[in-house]
Parts: structure tokens; C-alpha cells; sequence
């Protein structure tokens, strides 16, 4: 009974507020895209040398973004996904 | 008579309401389809349309509508007498506030989750959304502005309210932060925190705190007015998780025990109601029933705030699309039953009739929320054997959190609004954070001030802001109305009530507009022929928009 309450009151915190924390955790995400790809871009970046490696991790998720972006078709010459 | 005898006819409306009028309205006007794929499915997401359990949904939508409101309106309306106020509240929950929240949420679902706003310019057309921009923006402004005030009032008039108040703010960040950050159990930080929110209402008790008299010129009521805004309006900048979303689940939870408790204590004492049905010498100043209390009372009988809140994101969420019967009809009862208990708390929580004449007899509007506090506390001193500066203490602070967390959201969003504007209209300095938010509370101090805020005489923008809210009200109507049309329905429903609303709204503008007048403010001159002319606009616009309606509908039989 003490697991159904903790369950119903998880609801009851997070329900009202998801979009609102889902949306923050997502422009969050999309300026950490930008970091990542900005070289590609034309936007010189100091970290690049790291950040690299995290790009094929961050490929799935590149077509939203750029989408999201307000750009239709990928803005990368050398991967178009879409 | 007895206050139980109020308590058994009142549920008993609304418990047949929601058995009789809401499946009349499930069955033959809305024609709710389990089959019919919600927004919440068709546009799921995770982030707006996510499928919500309908008891969580409900839940959730009764603490974003519950408000401070319920407890001040019919707080203030009872000094007609508590029978027009009961009346109200009862039968404009089943048959006003009842269709209009059950039907802004169906005709929502029904148009792949939209806002009120935007389905006023598909349904209604572009004028009508123009309005209704305006409607909203007005009404934001003087929610913040009479919350400000209100509570500014009351943490004057009971001072042990002052630490609880302020100490919430902390045990909200500490409960945000230990879930977010540290990932304790939600169960055992919610047992922490609501054990140190009525411990904080005890020690406010004890040590009440109060602001001098006179700091720089100013009064008591001026410098809280001031320290709320500045409050408002840093909380309104910080991030959701932070404080907002702990706040709001702190308070709908301390809602839940502290109306247990006073209707418990109402069951236990069964108190008698001092007060007179019809108060045959209200204050020299008080304005005539009809109209104005229709617009005194908004929140707890009808309200366009909750219109926004069951389009807004409500609907995004609704699993099956007859769970909008329960969710929305039951979401209007839910405030029903706060009206309820503040008429109760504020006609039968006095010892004798001598006493509550002492208290509404001087002047028009008393302070609702005081009422609400002192009576209810009398009750809980009777019923429950708490002793009543604590009781008193503890209804005040329920009654400022709702204040407190309506003036939060109200600022964030007159925020939004205003950096909308400057994209609109191409106004780079608008959409800063740090202008659009200056912007927002400046605004507000300017009204709470410019109502006498900083004096005593704050509360009288109070039916003010309830004729913007019924407005909205009336706007929701509007658009379910057309709506109906379009799908050949029977429209009655909400034909009566939007009518009535229109009705009542502009007489009680015109009212006002001549007590302001003579009391020479032309801020509050201005912004009610402002909202005069939207209600004249939202009637015309409406009658065409019928009209047009009807043709279409006929032309395609």
C-alpha cells in the first residue's frame, strides 16, 4: 500500500510539470548538439578535439535537432540523413 | 440553521449534478467516445500529450484551478446574506462551471488538444482571438496585482502567518532539490516537508511578525506589496524544478488535509449559521446583489481561468475521452466545495450575530480571506479542539499559498505574453528575461498601488477582476456554443449560461465604472472601460458568430 502511495504521489509531482522540465531538458540538449557539431558548422571550438568522439552517439538524434533548428535539410555536407 | 444541513443540500446538488447533468451532457450533447483516439495518444510525445491516469489528471487539474479565489469571493459575497451566495455557488457549479470546465476540455480533445485561444480563432474568428489576448492579459495582471494585495492584508491582520509563509519557500527548494538533485524517496521528503510546513504554522503562532509602521513613507501593506513583487518576480526567473514545481505540489497537498480537516471539524461541531439569509444592512457603499455578486463570486460558480487551464494542458493529457467527464465536471465540483466551506467558515464560524454584522457591517468588500481565517478557526477550535490562534494561523496560510502560487505562475506567463509581443511586433528589447519580467511586475505594483494597495483600499479591484474572469468565461461558451452548432447538438446548455454571463458582466462593468468615477481613479476608470468595451466586442462578436453559425448549419441540412 506504502509503494501504491509513493507511485500516486510521483504522479502527483511530476505530472503537472513534465512538459515544462521535458522542454528545459531539451534546449539544454539541443545547445549541447550545437556545441558538439559547431566545428562542422563553421563555429570554431576549443573542445572540439573531445567532442568529436561524441558525435557518432549524438547521430541519432541529429535529424530532430536540426529539424527543431528551423533547418529542413541537414546543414552537414558530408552526412545528410534526411 | 445548522451548517451541516448547508453542507448535506450542497453535496447533495452536486453529487446529483454530476450523476443526472453531466451524463446528459456526456450522452446527448458531447457524445463522449471511448473509442476516439485522444491527443494525448495520437500526439504523444513525453514532453505535452503524455496519457495520464484519470485520478492523477484529475488531481492535478482541481490544484491548478483551486486557487486562492473560491476563499475570497464567496468570503466577501456572504455580506449579501448566505443564501444568494450558496445559491450561486451551487447552481452555477452544476449548470455553469460544470458544462463550462467539462466542455472546454471535450471541445479541446476534440480539436487535437488546441488552447481556448487558438480554437476562438478557428471556431470564432481573428477578432475574437484578439480579444481574448487582451481579455487574458488584463485578467493576468489584476490576479497579481489582488493577490498582492490580499495577501500583503492578511499577513497584517494575522501576523503568525508571516514565517510559514516565507518558510515554505524554503521547504519547497529543499523538496525540489532533494528529489531532483539527490533522488530521495518523493514519500518520506513529503512526510519531511509538510511536517515542517505545520510546524513553521505552529511557530508563526507563537512568534507572529509583523513590518513597522512607517519605513521611507511607506506603510505596512505598501512594503509587503513591494516585497511580494520583488519576490514574484525572481521566483518567476528561476528554474520550474527549483521552486514552482515543489510549491505547487507542497500546497495541493496541504489543500487535501486542510479541507479534510475543516469539514471534519464542520461534521464534528455542527456549527450554526449566525449569519442572516438576506442581510437586510449591508455597508452603505455595498454595491446592489444583482449584478455584482455574479461577478464577486467567479471562481467556485463559474471561471475562464479554468477554461485555459483544461485546454491549455489538460487535454494533452486525458487517457479516453470519457474520462473529460470526470476530470472536467469533477474538476468544478472540486472548487465547488471550497466555495462551500468558505460560505460556511465565513456565516457560521462567528459567535453570535452582533459579531459578523461587527465584521462585514463597516464597509464593502471585507476582507474575505480575514473571514475565512478568523471563522474557520472557530470552527476548528470547536470541532477539532485545536486551539484557534493556531487554527487561524493555518487557514490564513492555506489561503495566501493559493495567492502565492496563482501570483508565481501569473507573473511567469504575463512574462511569456510580453516577450510574445516583442517577437510579434519586432521588439528585440521585450524578449530579455530581465526587461519582459520588469516589465510584468511593474505593471502589477502600478495597479495594486493605483487600487490603494499600499493603503487599505486594495480589495476594490476585486469585482474588477472577477468580471474579466467571467468575460473569459463567457469566451469559452462562445466557442463551445458555435461549436455544438456546427455538429447540430443542442446548444441550451451552454446558450443560458453565456447569456447570463453577458447580462450580468456588463451592468456590473457600468456599476463600477460609476464608483470610480466618483472616487476620482482613473487607473481603475481606464482599465474598466477597457474591459467594458472587450465585453461589448466578445457580445457582438458572439451574436454574429452565432448567426453565421446557424446559417452555415442550415445551408448544409
Amino acid at each position: 500500500m506504502l509503494s501504491g502511495l509513493a507511485k500516486l504521489l510521483r504522479e502527483f509531482y511530476s505530472a503537472p510539470y513534465r512538459g515544462a522540465v521535458a522542454r528545459a531538458k531539451r534546449q539544454e540538449d539541443d545547445l549541447f548538439m550545437l556545441l558538439v557539431f559547431s566545428e562542422m558548422v563553421g563555429v570554431p571550438n576549443p573542445a572540439s578535439y573531445y567532442t568529436l568522439e561524441l558525435q557518432p552517439l549524438l547521430y541519432q538524434d541529429f535529424h530532430e535537432w536540426h529539424k527543431r533548428m528551423g533547418m529542413d535539410h541537414s546543414p552537414l555536407e558530408w552526412f545528410s540523413c534526411c | 440553521m445548522n451548517a451541516i444541513v448547508l453542507v448535506v443540500i450542497g453535496a447533495s446538488a452536486f453529487t446529483l449534478g454530476y450523476l443526472f447533468y453531466s451524463r446528459y451532457l456526456t450522452e446527448k450533447v458531447f457524445r463522449l467516445d471511448p473509442d476516439f483516439v485522444t491527443p494525448a495518444h495520437a500526439q504523444e510525445d513525453g514532453v505535452d500529450y503524455v496519457p495520464t491516469r484519470r485520478i492523477i489528471l484529475w488531481g492535478h487539474h482541481f490544484a491548478a484551478v483551486a486557487g486562492a479565489a473560491p476563499i475570497v469571493g464567496p468570503g466577501i459575497a456572504v455580506v449579501w446574506g448566505w443564501l444568494p451566495a450558496f445559491l450561486w455557488v451551487t447552481v452555477g457549479t452544476v449548470f455553469f462551471a460544470g458544462v463550462h470546465d467539462f466542455g472546454a476540455l471535450w471541445v479541446s480533445v476534440r480539436n487535437q488538444g488546441r488552447s481556448i485561444g487558438a480554437l476562438t480563432e478557428d471556431i470564432v474568428g481573428a477578432r475574437a482571438r484578439s480579444i481574448f489576448m487582451i481579455v487574458i492579459f488584463l485578467l493576468l495582471l489584476m490576479v497579481n496585482a489582488v493577490f498582492g494585495i490580499i495577501i500583503a492584508n492578511e499577513h497584517i491582520a494575522v501576523p503568525g502567518s508571516v514565517i510559514p509563509t516565507w518558510a515554505v519557500i524554503g521547504v519547497a527548494m529543499a523538496v525540489g532539490y532533494l528529489v531532483y538533485k539527490k533522488g530521495m524517496s518523493l514519500l518520506w521528503v513529503t512526510v519531511i516537508g509538510v511536517t515542517v510546513l505545520y510546524g513553521a504554522i505552529w511557530l508563526g503562532a507563537v512568534v507572529p511578525l509583523s513590518l513597522p509602521d512607517q519605513f521611507l513613507g511607506l506603510g505596512a501593506p505598501a512594503q509587503w506589496v513591494i516585497i511580494l513583487f520583488v519576490y514574484a518576480g525572481i521566483a518567476s526567473v528561476l528554474p520550474v524544478w527549483l521552486l514552482l514545481q515543489p510549491r505547487d505540489y507542497i500546497n495541493g497537498i496541504q489543500l487535501f488535509i486542510g479541507l479534510a480537516l475543516l469539514y471534519l471539524a464542520v461534521v464534528i461541531s455542527a456549527p450554526t449559521i449566525v449569519a442572516p439569509a438576506f442581510n437586510p444592512n449591508p455597508p452603505d457603499n455595498a454595491p446592489p446583489l444583482v449584478p455584482l455578486l455574479f461577478v464577486t463570486i467567479a471562481c467556485g460558480a463559474i471561471s475562464g481561468f479554468h477554461g485555459l487551464v483544461a485546454s491549455g494542458t489538460t487535454s494533452k493529457q486525458l487517457d479516453k475521452e470519457p474520462h473529460a467527464r470526470q476530470v472536467g465536471y469533477l474538476g468544478s465540483v472540486g472548487e465547488g466545495t471550497l466555495a462551500l466551506a468558505a460560505i460556511i467558515a465565513c456565516t457560521a464560524g462567528f459567535a453570535s450575530v452582533s459579531d459578523w454584522e461587527g465584521f462585514y457591517g463597516a464597509s464593502f468588500p471585507a476582507s474575505g480571506l480575514s473571514a475565512w481565517a478568523i471563522g474557520g478557526a472557530n470552527i476548528m477550535e470547536e470541532g477539532l479542539g485545536l486551539p484557534a490562534n493556531i487554527a487561524e494561523t493555518l487557514l490564513a496560510v492555506m489561503g495566501i499559498l493559493f495567492a502565492a502560487t496563482t501570483m508565481d505562475a501569473g507573473v511567469r506567463l504575463q512574462r511569456y505574453i510580453i516577450q510574445e509581443w516583442g517577437n510579434i511586433y519586432n521588439i528585440p528589447v521585450l524578449t530579455g528575461r530581465t526587461v519582459s519580467t520588469l516589465i510584468a511586475v511593474g505593471t502589477c505594483l502600478l495597479l495594486a498601488f493605483g487600487a490603494g494597495g499600499g493603503g487599505s483600499g486594495g480589495l476594490i479591484i476585486w469585482p474588477l477582476f472577477g468580471t474579466s474572469n467571467q468575460l473569459l468565461g463567457a469566451l469559452t461558451l462562445m466557442v463551445l456554443t458555435v461549436y455544438l452548432i456546427k455538429l447540430k447538438r443542442p446548444i441550451w446548455v451552454t446558450v443560458i449560461p453565456l447569456t447570463f454571463l453577458i447580462v450580468m458582466t456588463i451592468p456590473a462593468l457600468a456599476i463600477q465604472l460609476l464608483d470610480f468615477y466618483r472616487l476620482g481613479n482613473w487607473l481603475l476608470v481606464v482599465m474598466d472601460v477597457l474591459i467594458l468595451v472587450a465585453s461589448i466586442l466578445v457580445a457582438l462578436e458572439g451574436m454574429s458568430a452565432l448567426a453565421r453559425a446557424r446559417r452555415e448549419s442550415k445551408a448544409s441540412a
